[in-house]
């Protein structure tokens, strides 16, 4: 069937319209003279000067990177781990339960995720004195169990296209099965692993709800006042800061992007 | 089998870390957020008080309080937010899979080079913070906002539209941010249709439309349901847009839970909340599994 082009083309146009358009205007209103956002009152840069004076939100901003860096981490581990267990072990006992909550926190709402593990971190402190208290460490553990579910999605769909001869090749000449997963699998599933840690790293860094559960006084977090700012109205400094973080978030996907294409290319030819 | 662990344990331990992790930290809790909505809330830190109680030396009680669940019951407000929470994600599933099904089939039929970019540029707003999106809409939005601006520019309208605040504003939010949850699993399903279906259908006389409703709807089914749960399911609990988008009447339980925890610091009925919300999603979680696997085997 050969489908009716201009409608294709109308149907995408008006798709990444509606994606973009909201994106788009925040970045020119980020550079409006005017405090009111939506009247035009000449270019001008200064509200990113302003942003770059605020000193809870770079505080905020400090944590909350570490915060994401951390869980990026760990959710790496925990989230190839998970990956290589459910795709390389085929029985094992605790599969389904594994199988279902490596699914589960994808679709979870953050509320509950939120509010239990605040109700754990309570109970566990009132029984064994640990953790004391609330703060950068309750969220880094909050923040990688959902994103470590997501990690082990994209390991995942790697581990199961993987040719798995290769590994078969080393071990027939005599490699010790740790050195094969870190001489063969492992470079093999890197690319996999990268995009794994900058998903973790950007929904912990854009997490709102959990975060608000499971935060102590003193650990306040890049969106939480984002959000508290947000609810007052509109203010030209979150423009700003809305426009560094696409334009980041642009790079670090191109780059990505960029890889990702190659590889599937070299693929493509080493495959013909 | 060819990767085989180093030591015996080894095997062990690559299944036991990330089980043992995720049973501690995400099924565990919901034992604690059963237990708390049978508490009583009280004026304390922790704002509850403890299910097992020692009277005296040595004798313990366990006093197990039904009211929060009552009260669920009684006051019409949480049926109410049930019901609101059902039609929201109910609604804007359908809308994300009306938008984005044309989107998915588009990029699939797409020239071969252009559809990693096209998706690519889908999944990029996903990248940036979710908050900022959702702030976005408020500048356009509102009543001296761009839309306003520019249909009152034209000549559309005479005084500006009221859309903030209103479960429109609220659909439109939710349709914004989860679209490409829809548009990437239609899309690997609709990637992998077998096109000479679709030839022989058309060698055999069938028009194109009744070649969609005959192939390739059907055929694209797993993708259809796995998106629309993975919209239904977070949406029913969503706090942030309902919150910045919606106005005071739109009831959901995501928003209804966040004010019992932080505003009443009621932890047993926030608890009792999440309970109920935890019940109406066991059915749409059970369906995603089932259309999930589908979409796999239909894979392979």
């Amino acid at each position: 069937m050969k489908p009716r082009l201009p409608l294709l083309i109308s149907i995408l146009l008006f798709g990444y319209a509606f994606l973009y358009i909201p994106i788009v205007s925040l970045i020119v209103y980020s550079f409006n003279e005017s405090r009111l956002v939506t009247v035009w009152g000449g270019f001008s840069t200064k509200w990113y000067g302003e942003l770059l004076q605020n000193e809870q939100l770079l505080g905020a901003a400090w944590l909350s990177i570490r915060i994401a860096a951390l869980t990026a981490s760990l959710a790496v581990v925990l989230g190839t781990l998970a990956a290589l267990a459910l795709v390389r072990f085929r029985r094992f006992r605790g599969r389904g339960s594994l199988e279902v909550m490596v699914t589960a926190p994808l679709v979870m709402p953050e509320v509950i995720i939120g509010l239990s593990l605040l109700l754990l971190f309570v109970a566990l402190e009132t029984l064994t004195g640990w953790p004391a208290g609330r703060g950068m460490d309750t969220i880094v553990i909050a923040h990688t169990t959902f994103a470590m579910a997501y990690v082990a999605v994209v390991v995942q769909s790697r581990l199961a296209h993987m040719d798995l001869s290769l590994e078969e090749a080393a071990l027939d000449l005599g490699a010790r099965p740790l050195k094969v997963f870190f001489t063969i699998t492992l470079p093999i599933i890197a690319p996999s692993l990268v995009a794994g840690w900058l998903l973790a790293f950007t929904l912990s860094l854009d997490d709102l709800v959990v975060a608000s559960f499971v935060s102590g006084p003193g650990a306040t977090t890049l969106p939480m006042v984002v959000y508290s700012s947000v609810r007052l109205g509109v203010s030209p400094e979150i423009n700003a800061l809305a426009t560094i973080i696409v334009g980041l978030v642009s790079v670090a996907v191109l780059i990505a992007g960029g890889l990702l294409w190659r590889q599937e290319r070299r693929n493509r030819l080493s495959a013909d | 089998m060819s990767f085989k662990p180093a030591l015996p344990s080894a095997r062990h331990l690559i299944i036991a870390v990330p089980w043992f992790w995720l049973a501690l930290f995400f099924l565990l809790p919901f034992l604690f957020v059963l237990k708390i909505s049978l508490s009583e809330p009280t004026l304390a830190q922790p704002p509850y008080l403890d299910l097992i109680r020692e009277i005296e030396d040595g004798f313990v009680t366990i006093v197990v309080n039904f009211s929060n669940y009552q009260l669920l019951l009684a006051d019409s407000l949480y049926l109410s937010a049930l019901l609101g929470s059902l039609k929201v994600a109910g609604i804007s599933t359908l809308l994300c899979l009306l938008i984005g099904y044309p989107m998915a089939y588009a990029i699939a039929r797409s020239p071969s080079h252009w559809r990693l970019p096209l998706l690519m540029l889908i999944i990029l707003p996903f990248w940036t913070s979710f908050l900022i999106r959702i702030y976005a809409w408020i500048g356009i939005l509102k009543t001296n906002g761009l839309l306003n601006n520019l249909l009152m520019g034209m000549g559309l309208v005479d005084s500006p539209l009221a859309i903030m605040h209103t479960p429109i504003a609220v659909y439109i939010g939710v349709v914004y941010n989860y679209l490409p949850f829809v548009v990437l699993p239609l899309y690997a399903t609709l990637i992998r249709l077998d096109l000479t279906l679709l030839e022989a259908a058309a060698d055999l006389g069938c028009r194109p439309w009744k070649q969609f409703l005959l192939i390739t709807l059907p055929l694209s089914m797993p993708g259809v349901l796995a998106g629309a749960m993975l919209v239904f399911i977070p949406v029913m609990g969503e706090f942030v847009i309902p919150d910045l988008l919606g106005g005071p009447d739109t009831l959901m339980l995501g928003k209804l839970m966040w004010t019992e925890f932080f505003s009443n610091k009621d932890w047993p009925l926030a608890s009792s909340l999440a309970a109920l919300l935890l019940v109406a999603l066991i059915l749409p979680f059970v369906l995603l599994r089932h259309f999930e696997r589908r979409a796999e085997e239909a894979a392979t």
